[in-house]
């Protein structure tokens, strides 16, 4: 038996079937996440304007909730979307092993190697489903960085009812620099995240629609 | 936000001045988040201003309402606040309140009388040395601001659960409202008002309780941000009828509890 081939088919490769690189729940809780953290950080800045742990303030046009107590409605609403959406995405992560799969292991002499290729505008980022070194290190320490912006602003939010919490910190002066550290890290996570994603713009087509 | 300043070390006072500024008041905001000002980041970065003000307002405090009854059932009625040494106190004690120093009202302690009303057997008003005759007690606890700041300080007086036995409240009330000379007023719930730290005070770090700290009695209760714990206190009422309070009614959380 024989298989009669169309000048078209002959000549090109078939199609690559696009595979999913993101399943929904990971779309879903990306967005509702980015959502989230817009909000938390916005009002998060108008909270700390009210007494600055630096001698700097936000500028006012860049935050949220107009001033001190509509800022901490803001944070204290987006907070549970946060963490409940943040819970989901972390119970599914490892559920699923798309953790495992996608986030380990993360070796020092890779992230080195593809630092300096993707400073070199050489590194590939043909395969999307395949996470370089770097987009490993940065994915897994903003999920860390995540649970402990979570438990140092529980440690804040309630120093009294959960003071081994606060205890655990160094205290609740302490927690409250834990907790803006944590935000200036995710904010330097953002500015890296948001500016890769236009440099490779197929990488938000991916968190779109999945493939 | 708290009722009390402080400058602490490395904050500039002329941020907290102008801060200050902008905790006063506004007699002209009809609603808590000042309209657009309030989403200006969300209009911003999505290019329009798709969320009514009036309507995010509504949900927003619907939320807040929701931490209350969260906050409510974190509450341990038999978990103490950490208690301080006497070095750890911070002196000078900061001053904060939506007044300046020299404005805190001056009361006459000769011509005092706490009031007392709603569910209790004896209305009966107290003046300052039946109150300075009760049982006294000294704590060393943190005032944690609803700005962010905090400050260790040592208050002195009489737990207001031991004052409430004495009046006869009815303990299942939901509610014990306070009335400050300076036209301030908070309200609390019943379970922090029976905590064993809640304290009538008549004292601070050793000395009668100075005009700037709420002479002649404040409420301390380290177990609620600090604009929870009024000063001056000229009247409590034990009430199931939700009153809320100077800085509640614009829009800070009720329950506030830390």
């Amino acid at each position: 038996m024989s298989i009669e081939l169309t000048h078209d088919q002959a000549l090109t490769p078939p199609e690559p079937a696009r595979t999913l690189i993101h399943p929904l729940w990971v779309r879903l809780t990306h967005w509702v996440n980015a959502v989230a953290m817009v909000v938390m950080i916005g009002s998060g800045w108008e909270i700390y304007n009210a007494s600055p742990l630096f001698p700097f303030a936000f500028p006012p046009a860049i935050t949220l909730g107009g001033w001190l107590a509509g800022a901490l409605l803001w944070h204290f609403a987006a907070m549970w979307l946060l963490a409940v959406n943040g819970l989901i995405y972390v119970v599914l992560g490892v559920a699923t092993g798309r953790f495992r799969r996608m986030l380990v292991p993360i070796r020092p002499r890779e992230v080195l190697a593809d630092a300096k290729a993707a400073i070199a505008r050489n590194l590939s980022y043909d395969d999307l489903s395949i996470y370089n070194a770097v987009q490993k290190l940065l994915y897994l320490g903003v999920i860390l960085v995540g649970i402990v912006i979570v438990l140092s602003g529980l440690a804040i939010w309630k120093p009294v009812q959960l003071q081994e919490l606060a205890a655990a910190f160094g205290g609740y002066t302490a927690a409250r620099y834990v907790h803006f550290f944590a935000m200036a890290a995710i904010v330097a996570f953002l500015l890296i995240h948001v500016i890769m994603s236009f440099l490779v713009p197929k990488s938000l087509r991916a968190m779109s629609v999945g493939r | 936000m708290s009722r009390i300043r402080r400058n602490p070390p490395g904050v500039d006072p002329a941020l907290l001045v102008r801060d200050a500024a902008k905790l006063m008041p506004d007699l002209t905001r009809r609603r808590f988040l000042r309209g657009g000002a309030s989403l200006g980041a969300l209009a911003l970065l999505t290019g329009c201003d798709i969320v009514d003000g009036a309507s995010a307002e509504r949900a927003l405090m619907k939320v807040s309402y929701f931490n209350d009854r969260v906050q409510a059932w974190l509450f341990n009625p038999d978990k103490l606040a950490p208690t301080y040494s006497d070095s750890a106190v911070t002196r000078p004690f900061p001053f904060n309140a939506y007044y300046s120093e020299d404005e805190a009202p001056e009361v006459d302690g000769q011509d005092y009388k706490l009031e007392i009303g709603g569910m209790v057997d004896n209305t009966k008003s107290w003046a300052l040395e039946e109150l300075y005759a009760l049982p006294q007690e000294t704590q060393i606890t943190r005032l944690v601001c609803v700005e962010g700041w905090s400050a260790i300080g040592k208050w002195s007086g009489t737990p207001l659960r031991e004052f409430l036995r004495r009046v006869g409240a009815d303990t299942r009330a939901k509610y014990v409202w306070f009335r400050c000379a300076e036209g301030y007023s908070t309200s609390i719930d019943m379970a922090t008002a029976l905590h064993p730290q809640t304290q009538m005070t008549f004292r601070f770090d050793g000395e009668i309780l100075p005009r700037k700290y709420g002479f002649p009695m404040k409420l301390r209760m380290p177990t609620k941000l600090g604009f929870k714990n009024p000063k001056h206190v000229m009247e409590i009422a034990v009430t199931d009828k939700y009153l809320g309070g100077y800085w509640e009614d614009q829009g800070y959380n009720w329950f506030s509890g830390i």
